[in-house]
């Protein structure tokens, strides 16, 4: 049984089941609602609910397991010896894997019997011939071993989904069983499905949770590989960032400071565009446009901020790079070289964050109450002296807030960078040379073709977890000013 | 509180500190005031008194244009104070609001110190050449408003943390730092306690002295205390105006009489 029609019995039992529930509830009031505890509904979503949840949570888990279960079974029929020199178990047991659905397929496709398949004394020379013939892949020769595995392999998961299903059908009609036995006039189905709810939403809620968790823990394991590989003292003080792919990267200087300082300064630069002229634009749209002129202007400005970065990075190198040297280049004043540069990426970056910052800050102006601006204005202040001295300073801590979530998006940013600032990792105070960024070279790290077990590659897991390190840092101290000005007016 | 001669009263009429002629005022295609004509007399207390909804808020920001901050809010007829049109092109509003202050019905004390909210006004409108001076505005603007003695020691410490009652004051002492000639007054006890609003009421009829007061009320007690002349709105019309005494104790309207006997509203 495919797990497609299992998951299909299932809805269909729990909608009997809702049915059945909704019905049993009425007749046993008599048909009179009003005798019901619970909307009629109610019980049957109790039915449907008791019968589903259980066995899809039954279904999940065992999908999970058996894998795992197989495995090791299967792992335990290969004899050491069987283990080719230079190879590993792992490597064997996904030859297994490999045979094994060989095998499904040409016994799918007609190609091979199912007795011949799984016959115990089949030769194994004869079989690769077969499946060869039926089309299959098989990289190397099967060997004795390895078709035994691959027979087991078979058996067992075809055996697992067997009681799998079984498994399921019974919890699911179960449940429904036990939920409709249940069900009579007095039974408080409305409050039982509220439980059945909240539990549901509590699932999803930890879900998000743990997934952040699960991010965080491999980024750790695999930053603790690096640090084994690799002195920390190097990696967070060293000054020069030069990998050497060649070889086990045994010659690379991985230095991350050369990176923080690009990523700081091409933040710096972004956010000394986007904080004035989006705090600007904020001011303008909530104290000075009129509704009509709001009414268009607020939505355009957000547009821009649902346009994907690697078009603002394309905009960086065609536009704003080939702009900055023909006026800083050679042909004018001569002090940068090429359209990558920090300027660049900077300048394109910020235009990236001005309709962030002027939405949060636009939203935390208007949270300034009405009063503040009526006391200032009966008092005879103007309206630039009325923003100035009063809604600016009410909403600053909130502004602070909102440049902190800018900077750690700033932070982030990674095509921008790519395509606008070149890929030299360079301590350099000119703002019109190339410079790079730690995400930039996360990418470059994962995406070379160094092995993965190499503390070139790992050291993409140490930046990224120094980068998950500041911006959490970040993100948290801007929270917490963002709430503390909310309760300000509460 | 009430003992204004009839001759004094009669010789302020010839020359009123406000005078309204056929205001009207719609928010949107809402009518909310219709055809009021009244006149202010200055160095008096004006109560305006009504049911909620009536548009006494609405007139008395006709005074001193703060319905200008309101999109869609319209004003026709003529408002002068002092013989001139405060809607005639030529008069810009700002200036008006710092000769025209007001006092609003809640508390709105900035998020800065004690001495900032007072001298914010005096500030920006350059009443001070040193900082001596504008000590001496803060301290005399807190003295008339009877809160000095509270707050004498905790000048920087922020507006916003004060009891309801101080911060109603500090917006008082506030609207006075700037030396206005008319202060408007928005129900200006609705959020305080009996010893409190006997303050304010204290300090309204000390102000008597050098400002042109309107002050609306809900309470009559309060409006029988403390003002010279009643004015009773009702549906956006001005319904009865006339020296307070008159007013309640022999009101010529039915519906005046309505309202102060309490039948309605
Ligand atoms: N900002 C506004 N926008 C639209 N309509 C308004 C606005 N302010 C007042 N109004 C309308 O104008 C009319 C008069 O309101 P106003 O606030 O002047 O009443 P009020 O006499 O001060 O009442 P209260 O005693 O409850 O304060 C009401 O019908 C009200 O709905
Ligand atoms: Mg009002």
């Amino acid at each position: 049984m495919s797990l497609f029609w299992l998951i299909l019995i299932v809805l269909a039992i729990a909608v009997t089941g809702y049915v059945l529930g909704r019905a049993r509830a009425l007749s046993s009031a008599g048909g009179e609602r009003s005798a019901l505890h619970s909307l009629p509904s109610y019980y049957g979503a109790n039915v449907a609910m008791k019968s589903a949840v259980p066995a899809f949570l039954l279904l999940i888990c065992w999908l999970l397991a058996q894998p795992f279960f197989i495995n090791s079974t299967i792992s335990d029929m290969i004899p050491d010896s069987a283990i080719a020199e230079g190879s590993s178990r792992g490597l064997v047991l996904a030859e297994v894997r490999r045979t094994a659905r060989g095998l499904d397929n040409a016994v799918a496709s007609g190609a091979i019997e199912d007795d011949f398949a799984s016959n115990a004394r089949a030769d194994f020379n004869d079989v690769t011939a077969r499946l060869k013939e039926a089309g299959q892949i098989v990289t190397s020769d099967i060997t004795q071993p390895v078709l035994r595995a691959a027979q087991q392999y078979r058996v067992l998961v075809a055996s697992g989904n067997f009681y799998m299903s079984i498994a399921v059908l019974l919890v699911a009609i179960a449940g429904a069983l036990w939920a409709l036995r249940e069900t009579n006039k007095d039974f408080r189905a409305r409050n039982t499905v509220e439980q059945g709810i909240k539990a549901i939403l509590i699932g999803a809620a930890s879900i998000a949770i743990l997934t952040t968790i699960g991010i965080v823990l491999s980024l750790v394991f695999n930053t603790a590989e690096f640090f084994r590989l690799y002195p920390a003292s190097d990696f967070f003080f060293g000054l020069t960032w030069s990998p050497s792919f060649s070889g086990r990267g045994g010659s690379s200087e991985l230095g991350i400071i050369p990176l923080l300082w690009g990523t700081f300064y091409i933040s710096v630069v972004a956010l000394a565009v986007a904080v004035p002229i989006g705090l600007f634009a904020a001011v303008y749209l909530s104290e000075y446009a009129s509704p009509k002129v709001r009414a268009v202007a607020k939505p355009l400005l957000e547009v821009l901020a649902g346009i994907p970065t690697i078009v603002y990075g394309l905009f960086a190198l065609l536009t704003v790079g080939p702009m900055l040297v023909s006026v800083f280049g050679d042909n004018g004043l001569g002090i940068m070289k090429a359209g990558t540069a920090v300027m660049t990426a900077g300048l394109v970056m910020g235009i990236m964050l001005i309709p962030f910052v002027s939405s949060l800050s636009d939203d935390i102006i208007n949270a300034v109450p009405q009063a503040m601006r009526d006391g200032s204005y009966g008092l005879g202040a103007t309206k630039s002296e009325t923003v100035k001295q009063v809604i600016l300073p009410a909403a600053l801590p909130g502004i602070v807030g909102a440049i902190l979530l800018a900077a750690s998006r700033a932070i982030g940013e990674t095509m921008i960078v790519v395509l606008g600032a070149g890929a030299a990792a360079r301590l350099s105070l000119n703002p019109f040379e190339a410079m790079t960024t730690v995400t930039a070279k996360i990418v470059s790290q994962l995406t070379g073709d160094a092995d993965f077990a190499s503390p070139v590659a790992l050291v993409a897991f140490a930046l990224g977890m120094t980068l998950f390190v500041v911006t959490l840092g970040l993100n948290i101290v801007a929270l917490y000013i963002v709430r503390k000005y909310r309760e300000q007016y509460d | 509180m009430n003992e204004m001669p009839n001759i004094e009263q009669a010789t302020a009429m010839t020359e009123s500190k406000i005078s309204a002629d056929k205001v009207q005022v719609y928010y949107g295609d809402n009518h909310a005031i219709k055809d009021v004509d009244i006149e202010i007399q200055p160095r008096s207390v004006t109560a305006f008194i009504g049911p909620s909804g009536c548009g006494k808020s609405t007139f008395l920001r006709t005074i001193n244009r703060m319905n200008d901050t309101i999109e869609f809010c319209r004003v026709e007829g003529s408002i002068r104070i002092d013989g001139e049109d405060i809607y005639d092109p030529k008069v810009d509003p700002v200036q008006l609001r710092a000769k025209v202050g007001m006092v609003f019905q809640k508390p709105n004390p900035f998020p800065k110190s004690i001495y900032d909210n007072i001298a914010y006004g005096p500030r920006i409108h350059g009443l001070a050449r040193n900082k001596s001076e504008l000590d001496d505005i803060v301290s005399s603007s807190l003295q008339k408003a009877g809160l000095w003695d509270e707050v004498k020691d905790r000048l920087d410490e922020p507006g916003t943390g004060m009891s309801g009652g101080q911060q109603q004051r500090l917006c008082i002492a506030r609207a006075i730092a700037v030396s206005p000639e008319v202060i408007l007054m928005d129900e200006p006890c609705s959020a305080l306690d009996p010893i409190a609003t006997a303050k304010v009421e204290e300090l309204i009829d000390e102000l008597r002295e050098n400002y042109t007061i309107v002050i609306v009320t809900h309470s009559m007690q309060q409006a029988a205390r403390v003002s010279q002349r009643t004015a009773f709105f009702h549906l956006g019309v001005l319904v009865e105006e006339g020296p307070t005494d008159n007013i309640f104790t022999n009101p010529k309207d039915k519906r005046t009489q309505d309202y102060i006997t309490g039948r309605f509203g």
